[in-house]
């Protein structure tokens, strides 16, 4: 067991790398910063000068290896565009991002087990058929329809729910929560619905076919004939069983969340991590963009190590160093 | 008054085609203290019986008729709330799988407790105290701690002890066991079988004993029942069913069970079957494709001569050598195999024989010891050309017909793609041709090509298979457990076409099978496997009549004895 987490671990350590070359070739290869950051009064001596500056005239290697020992500090350079540490800029964004994901995670992962399990349990009544009908709208329509859509009619036509933003927050510390006042909670509703109901159709699809698998094993049949009654079959011998599966898919879902942010962000104008991406492509921030693939990286290697781990705890089968 | 009386039960599953009659007319009643066989073969109804009594027919299938009493009660037509009571309570039911009818994430305590509880009304600790109590009266050593152990902790028969214990948790008045040993070794069911009798006798208990193995019928009823497509046969006490049975259909089903008291030369047919005789008879094989191609001479010596083979699993991976744990599936064996003959390999499940076919065809590399097949030396590394020609002249048959064959290729071309990839054939009419001369040999006729494998029965797999084994001109074929997946009278179909295509073409045949009577019947020389070891090699008469090691005994002495 102690060898696959190891195993894990460094495998983890590889995609960091691979992830970091990428972020790193960017400084190299993407457009020039030089031009945004000087706008078009400059003259030759300024150029170099912020070249200088900023490293840009040292070689491939050197530049290669102060970003790999930077990065491991947490230093990934000075934003071109505000000139303070991109680590800070990204940071002071995250609160918002993680706040979105969470409670569309949450919506997405109780609403779509939940619908995912009655839909199994009730395979032909015609409620299961329009949910499964309904959701295929959920998979089909892009994101950013679905947004706009929402803000037509809550926001423009009914005007119960703001368009954008993230209302007013409270701080603690270098964290920022909506979660604490009535417009952040408000203005939450929106954005985190259309960003979990792709992941919310997706899961209860998962949900739905998994259990059924599940309901047709013997360990059920003999469950039944055992006695019991149909609800502890479904609830405590199904759902746990189905639960194994659903827990990989849902734990990539989540770092796609954090990482889909952006098209969500961009519609409702959410002052996370994502907007301040595509706010920094327009700018060649390089900076932004490299902690934004590193961070998004990182969160995925730490999630699926945390799936791997849930695992161990849910099945007591790999628990014995069988499989794994 | 009897136990249990099922009176002119009829079930049907209403399909888009028709309704399918699945259980028709039964009547059967069973008494307290008694066992009563269920016997027949696959699709015969009887499973849908005991599943009917418990109202836990798969929909769409309903029990279109007929009543049924449980000491005088009336329980067919019970609400599902109502059932709730009569199911694990006063009727039980233990099913073939030991290895799936647990829910592998959950304790055994959980899962017994969680009955007990059901259906009592104690404390959990008297319920746990009884659960402890309960694994103790099926024979599991250590309940006490065992009791927290989960599913895959226990080898099979003594996962299908905790079955019984679940079944057993509360007291019910009858059993109704569904082919409870089909799964498990044969020394284990011995144990499962007594133990299923003594909790019989001891308990007063009705029991349904569901199976489509005689020999398990003989050993272990009182009376027995003979289904046919639904339909109850035969219904009497087993010595006088087996002895002097009435009905056509009984009389060939006990002729075509292997005997293991004595060889036979073919094995009779069950008569209701229906024909796929083989055409060997009205075919002539001489200068035909199938045995040109290269002869070997091996020179007076054997055709496979296996010394000193080793193979070693890693179960467990770490980064000290020191924790990595291994499993010596092989341990070790010697034997060979001359040209012509059919030598057996028996043993339990896990003993290693399996593994041996798969070292011998490729499938696994070798850990340790040589292979020589005719000239070649199946270990060492040689060029591509000649292992490919070493493959293609030892094929393999599989156990499972199911999952042996690709469900999206047609027939034709799974027959056929053997003799494309080694390029055996000169065009592509030959091929078509001796595709079409391969189907028809095995027994299926030339029209099977164009179809695909679900349109074919368990038994026209396994003959699908076989073609596709011929298909490269083997000389030596491994036939790793053909038939237990099958009935016992396609199973007589299997054996015979395998006996005749190994007359015609001159096969060398290695047979692997647990199943004692069918290694009598087939075998020219027997090895005996146990844990990757092979602890006897005899002539087959001489290994069933004196045995010489112990384990040998014991197999033998633990086989169904079906006398006729």
């Amino acid at each position: 067991m102690i060898y696959s987490i190891l195993k894990r671990a460094v495998q983890s350590v590889f995609v960091l790398l691979l992830v970091g070359l990428v972020a790193f070739s960017m400084f190299r290869f993407v457009g020039d910063p030089v031009d945004n950051l000087l706008g078009q009064e400059r003259t030759e001596a300024d150029i170099e000068r912020v070249r200088q500056e900023l490293g840009l005239n040292d070689p491939f290697v050197v530049q290669y290896w102060d970003f790999l020992s930077n990065a491991a500090r947490g230093d990934m350079g000075v934003s071109f565009r505000q000139g303070r540490p991109a680590m800070e800029v990204i940071l002071e964004r995250v609160p918002a991002t993680l706040e979105l994901a969470l409670v569309s995670a949450t919506f997405a992962m109780t609403l779509g087990i939940l619908l995912g399990i009655y839909t199994a349990i009730h395979r032909k009544s015609w409620i299961s058929n329009a949910i499964l009908a309904i959701s295929l709208i959920g998979v089909s329509l892009p994101t950013f329809l679905i947004g706009i859509f929402l803000i037509y009619i809550f926001a423009v036509e009914l005007g119960w729910l703001p368009s954008f933003g993230r209302g007013d927050v409270v701080d603690f510390g270098w964290w920022s929560t909506g979660l604490l006042t009535w417009t952040g909670l408000k203005s939450l509703i929106l954005p985190a619905f259309t960003l979990g109901l792709y992941q919310l159709t997706l899961i209860m699809r998962l949900v739905r076919s998994e259990m059924s698998e599940v309901l047709k094993q013997d360990y059920i049949r003999f469950a039944r004939a055992r006695g019991l009654s149909e609800r502890a079959i479904n609830f405590r011998h199904a759902v746990k069983n189905t639960l194994i599966p659903v827990v990989t898919v849902a734990g990539l879902q989540i770092g796609s969340i954090i990482a889909f942010a952006i098209i969500t962000e961009t519609v409702f104008q959410w002052p996370g991590i994502g907007l301040l991406f595509i706010n920094s492509i327009q700018f060649v921030d390089i900076p932004i963009m490299a902690s934004y693939l590193m961070l998004i990286s990182v969160m995925f290697v730490v999630i699926n190590f945390a799936v791997d781990l849930l695992y161990l705890a849910i099945d007591p089968r790999l628990r014995d160093g069988k499989g794994a | 008054m009897a136990l249990l009386e099922i009176k002119n039960m009829r079930v049907e599953f209403p399909g888009r085609h028709g309704t399918f009659t699945a259980v028709e007319d039964v009547s059967l009643d069973v008494n307290e203290g008694e066992i009563v066989g269920l016997v027949g073969e696959s699709g015969a109804g009887k499973s849908t019986i005991g599943n009917a009594i418990l109202k836990l027919l798969q929909a769409p299938g309903r029990l279109a008729a007929g009543e049924v009493w449980l000491k005088g009660e009336r329980i067919d037509q019970l609400s599902d709330h109502e059932m709730l009571n009569v199911r694990g309570k006063r009727i039980s039911m233990i099913f073939q799988d030991p290895m799936t009818s647990l829910n592998p994430i959950e304790t055994i305590e959980y899962q017994l407790v969680e009955t007990i509880l059901t259906h009592l009304d104690i404390s959990e600790a008297e319920a746990t105290r009884r659960a402890i109590d309960l694994l103790d009266q099926v024979g599991i050593p250590n309940p006490a701690e065992r009791i927290k152990q989960y599913p895959h902790q226990f080898s099979g028969g003594m996962r299908q002890r905790v079955v019984i214990a679940l079944a057993l948790s509360v007291e019910p008045e009858l059993i109704i066991a569904d082919e409870p040993t089909t799964a498990l070794d044969v020394t284990i069911q011995a144990q499962i079988l007594d133990l299923i009798k003594e909790l019989c006798r001891s308990r007063n208990l009705g029991v349904i004993l569901v199976t489509h193995d005689m020999g398990v019928i003989a050993e272990t009823a009182d009376r027995v029942a003979v289904m046919l497509r639904g339909k109850l046969i035969e219904l009497g006490p087993t010595q006088q069913v087996i002895n002097a049975p009435q009905e056509l259909y009984t009389q060939s089903l006990i002729a075509a069970v292997p005997p293991s008291n004595k060889k036979i030369d073919r094995f009779p047919k069950v008569a209701t079957e229906d024909s796929e005789g083989s055409a060997l008879q009205n075919f002539d094989l001489s200068g035909h494709w199938l045995v040109r191609g290269d002869t070997y001479s091996t020179g007076g010596k054997s055709l496979l001569e296996v010394k000193g083979l080793k193979k070693r699993f890693q179960v467990t991976n770490a980064i000290l050598a020191r924790n990595r744990t291994y499993i010596d599936a092989i341990n070790d064996i010697s034997f060979d195999v001359q040209a012509g003959e059919t030598f057996g390999l028996v043993g339990e499940s896990g003993s290693g024989k399996s593994t041996v076919a798969r070292v011998i065809t490729g499938i696994y590399p070798a850990t340790g010891g040589t292979m020589r097949f005719a000239e070649h030396d199946l270990t060492s590394a040689e060029s591509r050309a000649e292992k490919q020609k070493v493959r293609r002249d030892i094929q393999m048959i599989f156990q499972d017909p199911y999952s042996s064959l690709n469900g999206r290729m047609r027939i034709g071309s799974i027959v056929a793609e053997p003799i494309v990839v080694n390029k055996l054939a000169g065009s592509t009419e030959e091929r078509k041709e001796v595709v079409a001369d391969l189907l028809e040999l095995v027994g299926l006729g030339k029209d099977a090509a164009r179809k695909y494998p679900h349109e074919f029965s368990g038994g026209q797999r396994q003959r699908i298979s076989i073609a596709r084994a011929l298909a490269t001109r083997p000389r030596f074929l491994i036939c790793d457990e053909p038939t237990s997946a099958l009935d016992v009278s396609i199973q007589a179909q299997i054996l015979n076409l395998l006996k005749d295509l190994q007359d015609q073409l001159k096969l060398t045949l290695l047979f692997i099978s647990h199943d004692l009577p069918v290694i009598r019947q087939m075998c020219d020389r027997v090895g005996v496997m146990r844990h990757g070891d092979l602890v006897e090699v005899a002539e087959t008469e001489m290994l069933f009549e004196t045995p010489q090691h112990s384990y040998t005994q014991a197999l033998i002495g633990e086989m169904p004895k079906f006398a006729k």
